[in-house]
């Protein structure tokens, strides 16, 4: 099963290394990751998806959390959760690529006579559908932000 | 004052208590060694080999309970303190290894003597510290010292650019008066609904087993474990890292479990309803196959690091504390609970134990029996040097059936006397770790138990045991073989011995000891065993090699059997299952 798993981590040099090796080393996957500052800068937010049983959850979490510069481990996936991707794709003109981004909530930021550029944002599995319907043709190349995501409710990952 | 790196670096160490530190020299570490130099604190101790550092410090630590220090230069000194870092971190020993580094500007160039120690090292360490700017070495040292010691404990890493001990650079030495990190707060009290529940568990048990491993050492908690069964009467066992944590003497111990452990303690633990792991992993030594572990038992495991708990076998009431005060408060909780253990039923089940220790448990007399034997049997060594030493000695051994034999035969009494890598394995740990052991007991007898293997794996630290005086005892159970290797190539591949033998390129043992300046002995008869222990232990300022050829066809049993087998499923002896 899919999971979501943010981690609240120092952001110091090296930390992102202690968390992908991690996974690596203890023979998990990671499908996405993204990463980038929180708060007044010196936390980092980063969030994996891999897969797993709620076993292999549990160990990751707490694998993740033995991590000195981890701060917060959790699986959003636990619970109700937002979680939304971010995509980037050039193409050659086309139609059907348009209408199709349009669907996910796309813009256009660049368009000249051989290519475009738009942006879309949705679900994982909106933009992996979207992703398989656009196909090969016209497609010159894509840029994925991987999952973000936070808990439904009150419930907040800090310190 | 202000001081320079170098000098900041002696004086945080000096602030945490070291007393040694255990290195090598080198280009990158240049500037350091000459603040050791001008420094009284602490004695460094030169070894011959960075791996021998490592294990020296780590010997250190086992012992004394204290974090033990080494020093490398980059490059292939940081290369080859990585195995001594592994072997730690797998034991969950605490360790501080400092590292130089090619200086800031050069790193990521390939330059002279550069490897990314960091990055090597990352996955065999609880944490690591590179330097950036010369005046956070006392905080980096004293968090470095933190991390190594509380929770769950573990080697820490400090890679220091040359740069950043550069003489002429001073700074103010700072140290707080407490260390907090806001992303690092290990838990020390257990849950008390946790107690509450864990101890209603155990009082209604009728074959209640106590399963301690290296965590009740490491975290100070032989007396409470003693109090604990004073309680309950249960019988115990120890991992091999858990030797000593409760002592072997006692009529309720078991002796060792798993792979090699005594019949009665892995059938204990398989027919037991409720097992009290307490610091302890569960690892694949113990539990055989998992799926097939103890079919019947509810299980208690106190730990001071979540990820153990429940990582193998399912525990039904996890405990995550340090294990002292985990201890403490089960101890008050079982003393205050209504209900009391049915003691009949567990007398019955301390029957049951006596029976299966009478049928099938070690013969802790075999020196008596095996008195005219020809060839020297190896169990017969360790009971000699047991009786040799009173069973006082600290016990450092290496990796193999000469290992075995110690966990099997010396009865450990009190902890941190068995000085082993058990987790990691690692050959060559033995002597290295015994000067670490004499240096911080030198009053006492120290004694590496190896093999003719092992030992020359790290060979060359002879040397230092001479330069620094260190009178070890070292007996090299030689069989002529990797012997645990070829008990496998026995038992499973038809005793096809692959690159398992030499022994017609073994060097002269005696001789060797005596080129590096220390006494060698030689014994290949029974007869003569007993004798050369006894003039070997009464040279107390001399270091002695006892060098005994043992009868190479003996295997380690019992031995549990793998794949597919559950800890009851035994080799009790050659092509015999129990
Ligand atoms: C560094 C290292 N390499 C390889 C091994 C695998 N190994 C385990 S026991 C053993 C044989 C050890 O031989 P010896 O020291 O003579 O001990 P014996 O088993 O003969 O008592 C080997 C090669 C190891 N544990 N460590
Ligand atoms: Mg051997």
């Amino acid at each position: 099963m899919k999971r979501i798993i943010s981690i609240l981590i120092e952001n110091k040099p090296g930390a992102l290394a202690r968390v992908v090796g991690l996974f690596h080393q203890r023979g998990y996957n990671i499908e996405t990751l993204n990463v980038g500052p929180v708060f007044d800068g010196s936390f980092s937010r980063m969030t994996v998806t891999t897969r797993g049983s709620e076993n292999d959850v549990e160990q990751i979490t707490k694998q993740i959390n033995k991590i000195i510069d981890v701060i917060k481990v959790s699986d959003l996936t636990e619970g109700d959760h937002h979680e939304y991707e971010f995509v980037l794709i050039k193409f050659k003109h086309s139609e059907k690529i348009q209408k199709i981004l349009k669907g996910l909530n796309g813009k256009i930021h660049e368009k000249n006579k051989d290519v475009m550029v738009m942006s879309a944002w949705g679900s994982s599995s909106d933009i992996e559908v979207a992703i398989k319907s656009i196909g090969k043709v016209n497609l010159l190349e894509i840029a994925r932000s991987g999952s973000i995501g936070l808990h439904e409710g009150e419930k907040v990952l800090k310190i | 004052m202000k001081l320079s790196g170098g000098d900041l670096l002696m004086r945080a160490l000096k602030d945490e208590g070291v007393k040694f530190v255990f290195g090598y020299p080198g280009g990158a570490a240049l500037h350091i060694y000459d603040s050791i130099f001008k420094q009284k604190a602490f004695e460094h101790i030169l070894v011959r080999h960075e791996q021998g550092a490592t294990h020296a410090a780590d010997g250190y630590s086992r012992a004394t309970g204290k974090p033990g220090v080494a020093l490398v230069t980059s490059g292939p000194g940081a290369t080859n303190a990585i195995t001594g870092l592994a072997t730690a971190f797998m034991d969950s020993i605490p360790l501080v290894v400092i590292s130089g580094q090619v200086q800031s500007h050069l790193i990521g160039t390939d330059s002279f003597q550069e490897t990314d120690m960091i990055g090597i090292s990352r996955p065999i360490v609880k944490h690591s510290f590179i330097v950036q700017n010369t005046q956070d070495i006392p905080r980096i040292v004293q968090e470095a010292f933190h991390i190594a010691t509380t929770g769950r404990p573990g080697p820490v890493v400090i890679d220091i650019p040359k740069d950043k001990t550069d003489p002429s650079q001073l700074f103010e030495y700072k140290r707080a008066k407490e260390i907090s990190l806001r992303s690092y707060q290990p838990r020390v009290l257990p849950h008390p609904g946790q107690i509450k529940k864990a101890s209603k568990k155990i009082l209604s048990a009728e074959r209640p087993v106590i399963y301690a491993g290296g965590g009740v050492i490491l975290g100070n908690a032989h007396k409470e474990l003693i109090s604990l069964n004073k309680l309950l009467k249960a019988p115990v066992t120890n991992t091999l890292m858990g030797l000593g944590a409760y002592p072997a003497k006692d009529k309720y111990f078991m002796g060792m479990l798993g792979m090699h452990g005594t019949y009665q303690a892995n059938m204990a633990m398989h027919n037991a309803d409720v097992i009290i792991g307490i610091g302890a992993r569960f690892d694949d030594r113990i539990t055989n196959t998992p799926s097939m572990f103890a079919p019947n038992a509810k299980i208690v495991h106190i730990d001071v690091d979540p990820a153990s708990i429940s990582k193998i076998i399912n525990a039904d009431i996890p405990i995550v504390g340090q294990v002292k005060e985990s201890l403490i408060a089960l101890i008050k909780e079982i003393k205050r609970a209504k209900i009391k253990i049915d003691s009949e039923a567990l007398d019955r089940w301390n029957i049951q134990i006596s029976q299966w220790r009478e049928k099938h448990g070690l013969d802790h007399d075999l020196y008596l029996s095996k008195i005219k034997s020809s060839m020297i049997a190896p169990q017969v060594v360790v009971q000699e040097l047991y009786h040799a030493t009173q069973g006082n000695a600290f016990v450092t051994s290496d990796v193999g059936q000469h290992q075995m034999f110690v966990a099997q035969y010396y009865h450990f009494n009190k902890p941190r006397r068995w000085i082993n890598s058990g987790g990691l394995g690692t050959m060559g740990f033995g002597l290295p770790a015994a000067m670490g052991v004499k240096l911080a007991f030198p009053k006492q007898e120290v004694v590496c138990v190896t093999g003719e293997g092992s030992i020359q794996m790290c060979i060359q630290e002879l040397s230092t045991c001479l330069q620094y005086n260190l009178p070890i005892k070292i007996i090299n159970i030689n069989n002529e073989a990797l012997g645990m290797v070829r008990q496998w190539q026995d038992m499973n591949y038809g005793g096809r011995h692959s690159a398992s033998t030499y022994s017609d390129s073994l060097p002269d043992f005696v001789k060797l000891a005596q080129s590096y300046g220390h006494v060698g002995m030689k014994v290949t008869k029974q007869s003569q065993l007993k004798k050369t222990l006894e003039k070997a232990f009464a040279m107390k300022d001399r270091l002695v090699f006892v060098d005994v050829y043992v009868d190479p066809n003996e295997h380690v049993y019992p031995m549990l059997v793998a794949p597919n087998g559950s800890t009851k499923d035994m080799w009790i002896k050659k092509n015999t299952k129990a």
